[in-house]
């Protein structure tokens, strides 16, 4: 196949940035997406210019690195990571537009490149049940329900990479804090910490600049791991009850 | 001049912290015998981690919970996507939940045959004890293991052992455990106690008057290279599969760290001991980047076979059935599709060879579910590995449940790695090694599910113990600082090592040096290993290194975000990493686990180990780029369990 590709392209976070038009050839249908953006870096790199930065790592679709919006959509046509995005769902002759999350709490760091350290904070607020090591009790102590553990997993599937925010009109990030506030709410080994994790990640959300939730639903469209919109609002319920207790006491 | 393969030997290396006794009372023992800091004290110490999957991000939360400092280094944009989080199957434990005979001392035994007797006896009988609080502490966590209707935790049993051990979460149990160990290192990292370094990669390591006192890393966006300070260095930085170039690690895993490490005097243990698993997704062409594991279960039900012929490339359906090959089942008719990783891996690769391989290249053989669609039905197929189909219909757009799979092995998993006394010290003091990156647990071959069941004990449990004792004796006294002459050489030599990548400006990428490397190890150094192979590959390497000096391209400049740099930079290492991997094949002229000298085999084609010459872990010093390297010995006792030779005819 032959392909134009228009690719975000931007030195660094200060710089500006501009769309530039690349083509490729001789690119297989098997390919990923990102084998398929190897083919146009090593193309770059032998002609004496600057390949194109972008996230990668597993290209299994697990680790939640890579992250493009690809002709407008986050992770681009079909529902998985841009990873797993095979070039069989482009055609031959088909002109391609390649962009980073776009989304203020995300800046770009280079071309397809953006900070999602965001998100780390996110968690470091009260995404974690304080266990230390050697503390634990026999695992068998406490039995989880299944359809608790069940729900609770489903949440915890996650990959935080952030398609979320970016197919989020107002880039909010509310799928991602939901998702973990509910994996670790609905657990009897987070019932302790229950409401300052609700309430420390919503305010922790708020303080990174992340836009508000109007229930658009394209964050669940987006999600690669299928984290429904109901999670949402879960953890609204959740936050509603940690204030009204917080408010009595 | 004397050529790399004439190494020399040195003297033995032994590990002198398992104390002697019972083996079930060496953990307990030696845990008194430590050492302990003083917690007020234990501020005053710091301890650099590099890495942040499961051995790494258990290892810098619970040192950071103990009182110390913790100094924290990922090269990934946050913690929480090391490459742990790939782990599909499970993680063993002795819990005996099943009440089906498992206990401490069978997942020991398991664990040390399924090695092919080449670890240490202690280490392994202390990772058999551990496991059961492993799954304590995950299930604190909140980690969402699979359980059943009553609430309690599910098990199912994996890669061949009788009982049923390997606790998990459907097929991203990896993904959950390093879940957990990220939330308890971000709960660290928000207290204060863990200064964390995201998109910052560890290039040199500094020893100080014959102690490890720091590293040199370079921060990815700005390009900054700068030096970090502890009492102790813990590496965490994982496996060197990505030495192949293709494998099933993330793209950017790396043996830099490790590497450096060894060049600093860290002695590198059994290079040449890789797993390579039989169920990946074949590759489709040249422009393969990384290979796709799928779990190993799918061989509890699925029949592998080619046609008889060669070169028959009629499509699968229209292949008769008197005219297909069940190879493993004709060759090994007791255990059949279920025998060993390694053993169904280089069955493979002899039908490939012979020219009877399908798809692309004729690199694949069939994985075929028809017949457990005949006899279990279509629902039943599903429900079990549903998951596993879309995964393989996603990537090859073919429907499994129509055509069979295509599949062929790839390397996934490095047992080699820095030499760790049962302390998980390195010979250098103050470096410690933990997870993949050392060589302890797992001798010439890795039982499934056993990865993430050593990550976490390393991290959790063992390093947290033994690292008092080295801290305690020797307690913070000075900094060392940037301006000390040892720091200023190593900080220069890195510097010249990347500027001179820049000036290069040759003809090359560094992609193309990597899979020129990966396929010459991968031929030579893969699944099955000769004499004269091996020395065809220990002269090619040199003239590949020498050719990279003279025609890498690396474009841009080293003060910015340069993805080229950072490779070509790793390339570096590999190639001389890939020569000591060769160069242990060559002198093991035995076979064992996952190391196959087609020299040394039983009539009936198994591998033939040789316990009274190679009984021992072989521990590689490091004497300069090209140089021959210096072998010292650890020789293995076996006291518990009795080498037998393995048979699954």
């Amino acid at each position: 196949m032959k392909l134009t590709l228009r690719v975000w392209r931007q030195k660094n976070a200060g710089a500006e940035g501009t769309m530039s038009t690349y083509e490729v050839d001789g690119i297989s249908p098997d390919m990923s997406f990102l084998e398929m953006l190897d083919v146009l870096n090593e193309q770059l790199i032998l002609s004496g210019e600057d390949p194109v930065a972008f996230d990668h790592d597993c290209r299994e679709g697990i680790c939640g690195a890579c992250s493009l919006v690809i002709n407008g959509d986050a992770h681009g046509p079909e529902r998985t990571t841009t990873c797993q995005l095979h070039m069989r769902s482009f055609k031959d002759g088909d002109t391609i537009d390649v962009e980073p999350w776009r989304a203020a709490a995300f800046p770009v760091v280079k071309d397809l490149v953006v900070d999602r350290s965001a998100f780390d904070r996110i968690i470091q607020a009260g995404g974690y049940i304080t266990a230390p090591t050697g503390s634990a009790p026999e695992a068998h102590a406490t039995p989880v329900p299944k359809p608790d553990a069940d729900f609770a997993f489903e949440h915890a599937e996650c990959i935080g990479c952030g398609a979320c925010v970016a197919a989020c009109p107002n880039g909010a990030a509310m799928l991602f804090t939901s998702a973990k506030v509910n994996h670790l709410n609905v657990l009897p080994q987070g019932a302790p910490e229950r409401e300052t994790r609700v309430l420390d990640m919503v305010a922790q959300m708020d303080e990174e600049g992340f836009g508000g939730c109007t229930l658009t639903g394209e964050c669940a469209t987006a999600c690669p791991k299928g984290i429904p919109l109901v999670s949402i609002t879960s953890m609204n319920k959740e936050w509603l009850r940690a204030t009204r207790r917080a408010a009595k006491r | 001049m004397t050529s790399y393969a004439d190494y020399t030997t040195g003297e033995p290396v032994a590990d002198t912290k398992a104390p002697a006794g019972p083996i079930n009372e060496r953990w307990d023992k030696r845990r008194f015998e430590a050492k302990l800091v003083n917690p007020a004290n234990r501020r005053k110490q710091t301890v650099i981690v590099v890495g942040t999957g499961l051995a790494g991000g258990s290892a810098g939360a619970t040192l950071a919970e103990q009182g110390y400092r913790v100094v924290q280094f990922c090269y990934q944009d946050s913690p929480r996507r090391a490459h742990s989080i790939a782990a599909q199957g499970g993680i063993n434990a002795a819990k005996n939940y099943r009440n089906d005979g498992d206990s401490v001392h069978r997942l020991f035994y398991d664990t040390v045959k399924g090695g092919d007797f080449r670890s240490r006896e202690s280490n392994v009988h202390r990772l058999a004890q551990i496991s059961v609080e492993i799954i304590d502490q995950c299930v604190a966590q909140g980690v969402p293991f699979a359980r059943e209707y009553g609430g309690l935790l599910d098990t199912r049993s994996f890669g061949g052992v009788q009982v049923s051990r390997t606790f998990y979460a459907r097929g991203q149990t990896g993904q959950q455990l390093l879940l957990g160990a990220y939330q308890a290192l971000s709960r660290q990292i928000a207290a204060g106690n863990v200064e964390m370094h995201p998109r910052t990669e560890m290039l040199d390591l500094i020893v100080v008057d014959g102690r490890a006192r720091g590293i040199v890393a370079r921060d990815l966006i700005t390009g900054k290279i700068d030096t970090y300070f502890a009492d102790a260095v813990v590496l965490a930085s994982g496996g060197y599969g990505n030495v192949f170039y293709l494998s099933t690690n993330a793209m950017n895993s790396n043996a830099t760290a490790v590497w450096r490490a060894h060049r600093r005097g860290a002695y590198f243990a059994n290079p040449c001991f890789t797993q390579i698993h039989p169920t990946c997704i074949p590759r489709t062409g040249d422009h393969q980047s990384k290979l796709t594991l799928m779990s190993e279960s799918l061989r509890n039900d699925g029949r592998i076979w080619v046609p008889k012929a060669k070169g028959d490339t009629r499509p699968p359906n229209q292949i008769p059935e008197d005219e297909r090959d069940y190879y493993l089942e004709r060759i090994y008719p007791s255990f059949g599709n279920l025998v060993p990783r390694d053993i169904a891996s280089r069955a493979a690769k002899n039908v490939c060879d012979e020219g009877r391989g399908v798809g692309p290249g004729g690199q694949g053989v069939y994985l075929d579910f028809a017949d457990a669609i005949k006899r279990m039905g279509r629902g039943k197929v599903e429900e079990r590995y549903g998951n596993l189909f879309d995964m393989y219909e996603r990537i090859t757009a073919e429907n499994p449940y129509e055509v069979p799979m295509r599949i062929y092995p790839a390397v996934h998993y490095t047992m080699g790695g820095l030499w760790v006394d049962y302390d998980l010290q390195t010979t250098i003091p103050g470096l410690f090694a933990v997870g993949e990156a050392n060589f302890s647990d797992h001798g010439a071959n890795r039982l499934g599910a056993s990865a993430l069941m050593q990550g976490l004990a390393d991290g959790y449990f063992v390093l947290p113990a033994t690292i008092n004792d080295y801290l305690a004796r020797h307690p913070h006294k000075d900094e060392v600082g940037a301006d000390h002459p040892v720091v200023q050489e190593v900080l220069a030599e890195t510097e010249d090592r990347l500027n001179l990548l820049l000036a290069v400006d040759g003809d090359r990428t560094p992609d193309s040096f990597h899979r020129e490397l990966g396929e010459l190890l991968w031929e030579f150094c893969g699944m099955a290993r000769t004499d004269s192979g091996l020395r065809k590959a220990l002269e090619r390497i040199p003239q590949i290194r020498e050719e990279f000096w003279r025609r890498i391209k690396v474009p841009g400049t080293g003060e910015e975000f340069n993805q080229s740099l950072e490779k070509a930079n790793r390339i570096v290492d590999y190639l001389e990493l890939a020569e000591l991997m060769c160069l242990d094949a060559l002198h093991r002229s035995e076979s064992c686990g996952g190391h196959f000298r087609e020299e040394s085999q039983t009539p009936d084609g198994e591998a033939a180990r040789k316990d009274d010459e190679f009984g021992y872990a072989a521990a590689w010093e490091f004497t300069g780029t090209g140089e021959a390297p210096t072998l010292h010995k650890e020789d293995l006792v076996f006291e518990y369990v009795h080498p037998t030779q393995r048979s699954y005819a």
